[in-house]
């Protein structure tokens, strides 16, 4: 079956894959993992936050993002940010952001969305007089969400919170649709370039599968460990 | 900030001259739901196939579904959906490969996305129908063999009907899921509606009523898909029973 095919084109190229396109593909993750998180729990803390304004706003954003494509959103975002950018700056035109930083920003407000979700949960999760209690003590909102609520949502949701990062690391690969080369793009410039597309494709397929597969075993391993501390 | 809006640009003629562009994105929507309708089927019958067989006695059986599940879930959507478009036509028999292939334009790549979205989807559903099963009490099963039904009778007649009242909230989520992923299908030249939002940016260089549009059809499909299930759950909803399915807070 496999006659006829160059397997070769992997090991000539497989250096340009993981040192260019890997490298974009772990940091923009790893940006957009810790963004999204912070993010995230302040839009969660919003919406738990009792004010019906700040409430209303981050519900919005956070269904806003959760009912339109993330390619949709990527498109948004890339050519809205050199926008945003100019009306920051007071610039007269719209200012070149460059493909990384506009990704990362993409991933961030995007995923922040579904990480509020998990934090959410997280936080509801903690009793509420646990709350009461940092109160009598007299620590303020920062102080018992900060020293309180937050330590244990965050190691309750710990797992949730990574197999998310794990879907955000697949998710990555569609920042193809604006020509950036992480991984799978590298991969398909090498396919097309070599006209190689059966073996290059099956090798990703192959390199993503490993990846997530040994990160999501690594959790579930974690979650174990969580459950029977707790 | 300068950026000249123009939102009469939805009734200007489209650049494929067959209507205006607000009619251009409709029919994007109708390709869009075709795509998310056919792969929704496809999904539902081997998820639940699927899912009924992680939960059975048999230990190589769920084995094998384990695999199938991380399989399909371990892989971006993306690249399986380059993989149904240019891998799998090379590896088919020639003769039948070379018919997909020169399939006319949309249906060259809407099969390709179809299988792609819907073996994709059926993994999700095949977690929840599983999760399902297992969150019925125990008795319901044992109940049922002790009348003397069958395992197949048991699951038929006991607890199937139950399970899916039980995970209709997270497949409802799901079939927006299954809607939102076929925008990955204009990787492969299918023109959905974020394709057709792309490519009237492109020839228009209206790019934010372009976006604008997709993304408020994107929010009153969700609203019309959300109210329509609510109406099913109402519909089906078993008196005295509330049940609910670990509902999982992450994915998309």
């Amino acid at each position: 079956m496999f006659s006829g095919y160059d397997f070769d084109v992997i090991q000539r190229s497989w250096a340009y894959l993981f040192r260019e396109g890997m490298t974009f593909t772990v940091t923009l993750t790893l940006m957009a993992m810790t963004g999204g998180i912070v993010f995230g729990t302040l839009l969660a803390m919003m919406r738990l936050s009792g004010f019906k304004l700040l409430g209303l706003v981050a519900g919005g954003y956070v269904n806003l993002m959760r009912s339109i494509p993330l390619v949709l959103v990527i498109f948004w975002f890339y050519f809205l940010v050199p926008y945003i950018g100019a009306w920051l700056i007071g610039a007269e035109r719209p200012v070149a952001v460059g493909a990384f930083l506009s990704c990362v920003i993409t991933f961030t407000m995007f995923e922040a969305a579904y990480y509020s979700e998990i934090m959410r949960a997280g936080i509801q999760s903690i009793a509420r007089g646990q709350v009461a209690a940092g109160q009598a003590l007299g620590l303020n909102y920062w102080q018992t969400m900060g020293y309180v609520v937050l330590p244990q949502a965050f190691r309750n949701m710990l797992p949730v919170l990574l197999t998310q990062t794990i879907i955000l690391f697949q998710d990555t690969s569609l920042v193809y649709v604006i020509s950036v080369t992480d991984f799978f793009g590298a991969a398909a410039k090498v396919a097309n370039r070599d006209y190689r597309l059966v073996e290059m494709y099956t090798f990703v397929a192959v390199v993503y599968f490993i990846i997530s597969f040994s990160l999501s075993l690594l959790v579930k391993r974690l979650q174990q460990r969580l459950a029977v501390v707790r | 900030m300068k950026y000249t809006w123009d939102w009469s640009i939805y009734f200007q003629p489209a650049a494929d001259a067959t209507g205006t562009w607000l009619h251009y994105l409709i029919v994007g929507l109708g390709w869009t739901l075709a795509t998310a309708l056919a792969a929704w089927v496809m999904a539902l019958l081997i998820g639940s196939v699927v899912g009924v067989l992680r939960t059975t006695p048999m230990k190589w059986v769920v084995r094998l579904g384990n695999a199938y599940v991380e399989i399909f879930r371990n892989v971006p959507l993306l690249v399986q959906m380059f993989l149904w478009f240019f891998v799998v036509p090379e590896l088919l028999p020639k003769q039948l490969g070379d018919a997909v292939k020169q399939m006319p334009p949309p249906w060259g790549s809407y099969l390709p996305a179809v299988l792609c979205l819907g073996l994709y989807t059926s993994v999700r559903i095949a977690e929840q129908v599983r999760a399902g099963i297992q969150s019925l009490p125990r008795g319901q099963l044992m109940a049922a063999t002790a009348l003397g039904l069958t395992l197949p009778q048991a699951y038929r007649f006991v607890l199937l009907p139950m399970t899916f009242r039980v995970i209709l909230p997270p497949l409802t989520s799901e079939f927006l899921n299954v809607i939102k992923n076929s925008s990955v299908a204009l990787t492969i030249g299918l023109l959905e509606l974020t394709g057709r939002a792309r490519s009237m940016q492109e020839f228009s260089f209206k790019v934010f009523e372009a976006f604008a549009a997709a993304t408020i059809i994107y929010l009153l499909t969700n609203l019309i898909v959300v109210l329509l299930m609510r109406m099913l759950e109402r519909k089906v909803r078993v008196p005295g029973f509330i049940g609910s399915a670990p509902q999982g807070t992450g994915g998309h």
